[in-house]
């Protein structure tokens, strides 16, 4: 199956690619290639590389030194256009799909083999048909992409790649964005292509898919590669000790809560969507304090709409929320968020790009929240020694990695925008947590530390709602689990009580 | 009175008539900012263009005592000022919205300087004799489409057929979608080898052509004269019209068809006295057009890129 054993020139093989970003070395002397029907797992953390080492290979950028051979002939990446006439195919995080054009209007963009003036579409979509039949990857050829799935438009980007010539494909980070029950399909698609001959590089940072999917891995740590050794002789604990440079085991919780009063408390929550979709129906838990809930269920079962509900941003249409004050229990349901923080809610977002982060320095994201509270301002006017004076607390301790609290935030990994997330969620003792995904697309290092960190906010007295499609961080962090299906709460498990086989028949909706 | 006689009424004809005359130069202007916004680039400079097309049409026209080379010369003043348009906001990424006011307000005192220039402040304004109609044999007896479309002068039927033009582009042919890639995914559109910088350019230059032509309809068709800031403010209500066309050269035929429609009715009403403040009429086509906008609210999606500055991803040494 690999090319180096036969005649035919190795598709794809740089040596020695250094990439310096002014001081910073993103790629330090980088050897690596891809045989034929090979499918090469390139591991690292957030920050190690991977993106930097496959955007020389896309054209995207020209290494300082170092050289690229393609099929045995040097190659001088200056473009994109430079890569794909050599048959480098890169499926990127984010789509480059035209949502408002159909599927083979978008693989034909800019190739004269579609008709110089007038694109023969419908000779496109017959490309695409045969395509899809050879390899398992069907598409609607006249659909609009804005219409489809992210799987399927995933699929549309690995379609266009090879209508356009590829015969080396670059996968970034392809699973984050698919569902659990979808990546099968996907790595069943992609061992096809593989087998068919297509080079394939795939970028991870998820052990068991590169385990399970890649003939050969290899590691990048700080822009260095670290190793580079068949799958088959090698285990996930190597490979996680090689990413991140040490031992490493998740925080798990210890199993000794002693949960206090209540915190947050709902009650017969029921909530329909714009459609009039009944999302929640009689939804009722509490958290007390010192206990972490961890809410499990398939995407999609109203864990989302909870966890809004919770922290303020969804009115429910029936029910009760109720919160702990000094005063007893006061009822919430009609009070937005910043009610609540006052009252001690603190809230972790699902996507921090989007609710969570606004794109300005860390110190201002920082202080969003309690930007007009004392010492931060003073009768509405800010100090800006204050906020410095915090971010640079809440940086140090976090370890947040950075130039400084005036660096913009939309620059830092996702990891370090999650530090910075977190520590203004917890930096003020918050009694109540509902933080939702904290974890999702971080590696393991920093989902090390989001676990550690709530962990010690249980120890400290914190109810936690811990919303998570990843059952193992459920799994290890609850001491409760209520699993939701269909918008209900299904059965609620406590910590002795979980196994795989009732979490699992519980979230396909059968009551334990 | 029977239907076929009020529709072959002088007064009927006549609004007909005037509706696609006020209709034509819009349209050309919203077609114009169609292919700009298209590509991603907000044309505010619709307004300064038509102007300086108005202007350059007419004194072409009256240096070379040719209508068409009027034509011409109008249209390559658009095109001109669609690079300058290009050089600001596509090559030095400059805000869109204020490089197309600064044509605007420029291209007032360029136009108002260069016609005293040419032709002194005299009280006899210059004249050329502007397209005289043409009737198009057996269709300008159609009613209602007759006087509306076939009894015109030759720019309307220019006009016109650029619609059918501009559509087949737009929608059949590659370069129409490489256009809507670079206005909706411009970063898509330079991974599949298509050069934003260079369609943008293209965009605003084909921009400025059709509106070049919309400014030298009024000076050449509509009215034979040039006069201060003529365009009065039709390159915003072109805007609007593009807008209300959901940027489709048909839709955009529609809307400037019921903007001239409003504008001829009310010009009538001034002159038939029935009672209301000519005020009022005056407002009729721009009330008519914000009301049909309002209806139209969030119903018309923006290219995802329009008015953001492109800055090229290059390979970096």
């Amino acid at each position: 199956m690999q090319a180096s054993s036969n005649s035919e020139p190795t598709p794809l093989s740089l040596s020695g690619v250094t990439v310096r970003f002014g001081n910073f070395v993103a790629n330090d002397a980088v050897d690596f290639s891809v045989g034929r029907g090979e499918i090469h797992a390139l591991l690292g953390e957030n920050g190690a590389g991977k993106t930097t080492l496959m955007r020389v290979v896309a054209g995207l950028l020209v290494p300082q030194s170092g050289t690229i051979h393609i099929n045995g002939q040097r190659a001088d990446l200056r473009s994109p256009l430079d890569a794909a006439a050599l048959g480098v195919g890169m499926v990127h995080q984010h789509f480059m799909l035209i949502p408002t054009l159909t599927v083979a209007q978008n693989v034909c963009i800019g190739m004269r083999r579609a008709g110089r003036f007038f694109p023969d579409l419908k000779a496109v979509a017959r490309e695409l048909d045969a395509i899809g039949e050879r390899y398992g990857l069907r598409v609607d050829p006249n659909a609009l992409v804005g219409d489809l799935t992210v799987a399927s438009q995933q699929r549309v980007e690995i379609v266009k790649a090879l209508y356009r010539g590829a015969r080396i494909l670059v996968l970034d980070e392809p699973t984050a964005v698919l569902a659990p029950q979808e990546v099968a399909g996907f790595f069943r698609v992609l061992r096809t292509l593989a087998e068919a001959g297509t080079a394939i590089v795939f970028i991870s940072h998820k052990l068991d898919e590169v385990m399970s999917l890649s003939h050969r891995v290899s590691v990048l740590r700080h822009g260095q590669l670290v190793a580079s050794k068949p799958t088959a002789q090698t285990n996930p604990a190597e490979l996680a000790r090689l990413m991140i440079g040490q031992d490493l085991t998740l925080p798990q919780a210890d199993g000794s809560a002693r949960p206090g009063g209540m915190a947050i408390e709902v009650r017969a929550i029921g909530y329909r969507d714009e459609r009039d979709v009944a999302r929640l129906s009689d939804v009722s838990l509490a958290a007390h304090r010192g206990e972490i809930v961890g809410i499990a269920g398939v995407d999609g079962n109203g864990q989302q709409e909870l966890a809004e509900v919770l922290a303020g941003l969804l009115a429910p249409r029936s029910g009760q929320v109720l919160m702990a004050s000094p005063g007893g229990p006061v009822d919430v349901t009609g009070m937005g968020p910043g009610g609540r923080i006052s009252l001690g809610l603190s809230h972790i977002p699902e996507d921090r790009q989007r609710t969570a982060l606004v794109d300005l320095s860390i110190a201002e994201n920082a202080v969003l929240e309690t930007i007009d509270r004392r010492p931060l301002s003073h009768h509405g006017m800010i100090s800006k020694s204050a906020i410095r004076q915090f971010a640079d607390q809440l940086i140090a301790r976090n370890d947040v990695r950075c130039t400084g609290p005036e660096q913009r935030i939309m620059t830092l990994s996702g990891g370090n925008q999650q530090k910075v997330v977190l520590g203004r969620a917890l930096g003020r003792d918050p009694s109540v947590i509902v933080a939702v995904q904290p974890t999702r697309g971080l590696d393991i290092g920093a989902t090390a530390f989001v676990h550690q960190q709530l962990l010690a906010q249980r120890a400290r007295g914190a109810a936690i709602v811990l919303v998570s499609t990843e059952l193992d961080e459920v799994l290890a962090l609850s001491d409760r689990i209520v699993v939701m299906f269909a918008g209900r709460v299904i059965g609620t498990l406590s910590r002795a009580e979980v196994t795989l086989e009732r979490l699992g028949a519980m979230m396909t909706g059968q009551a334990a | 009175m029977d239907i076929l006689g009020v529709l072959s009424d002088p007064v009927t004809i006549g609004f007909l008539q005037a509706t696609t005359r006020l209709a034509i130069p819009i349209m050309l202007a919203a077609l114009g900012g169609m292919f700009a916004e298209r590509a991603g680039v907000l044309n505010i400079g619709l307004e300064g263009t038509m102007l300086s097309g108005a202007f350059f049409g007419f004194a072409v026209a009256f240096a070379s005592g040719s209508l068409w080379f009027g034509v011409v010369g109008g249209m390559l003043a658009g095109a001109v000022i669609g690079l300058v348009l290009a050089f600001y906001t596509v090559r030095l990424t400059s805000n869109q919205v204020v490089v197309g006011i600064a044509i605007n307000l420029l291209m007032v005192g360029v136009t108002s300087y260069a016609f005293r220039a040419m032709f002194g402040s005299g009280t006899n304004a210059p004249r050329v004799t502007p397209f005289p109609p043409i009737e198009l044999p057996l269709l300008h007896q159609i009613p209602v489409l007759g006087p509306l479309l076939f009894q015109q002068g030759a720019l309307v039927y220019v006009a016109l057929v650029l619609i059918p033009i501009s559509w087949i582009v737009v929608t059949r042919m590659s370069v129409g979608t490489a256009i809507t890639a670079v206005g909706e995914h411009p970063e898509a559109a330079e991974t599949l080898g298509i050069s934003v910088n260079r369609v943008r350019t293209l965009c605003l230059v084909v921009s400025g052509l059709l509106t070049g032509l919309g400014g030298a309809f009024l000076s050449l068709s509509a009215t034979g004269l040039f006069l201060d800031n003529m365009t009065a403010g039709r390159g915003y209500i072109a805007l609007a019209i593009l807008l209300l066309g959901r940027r489709n050269p048909w839709g955009i035929l529609a809307a400037a068809m019921l903007f001239g429609g409003a504008d001829a009715f009310q010009l009538r009403g001034q002159n038939l006295g029935i009672g209301v403040p000519y005020q009022f009429l005056v407002m009729l086509p721009y009330v008519l057009t914000i009301v049909v906008l309002i209806g139209f609210a969030g119903k018309v999606r923006d290219p995802a890129a329009l008015g953001l500055p492109f800055q090229r991803n290059r390979a970096e040494q």
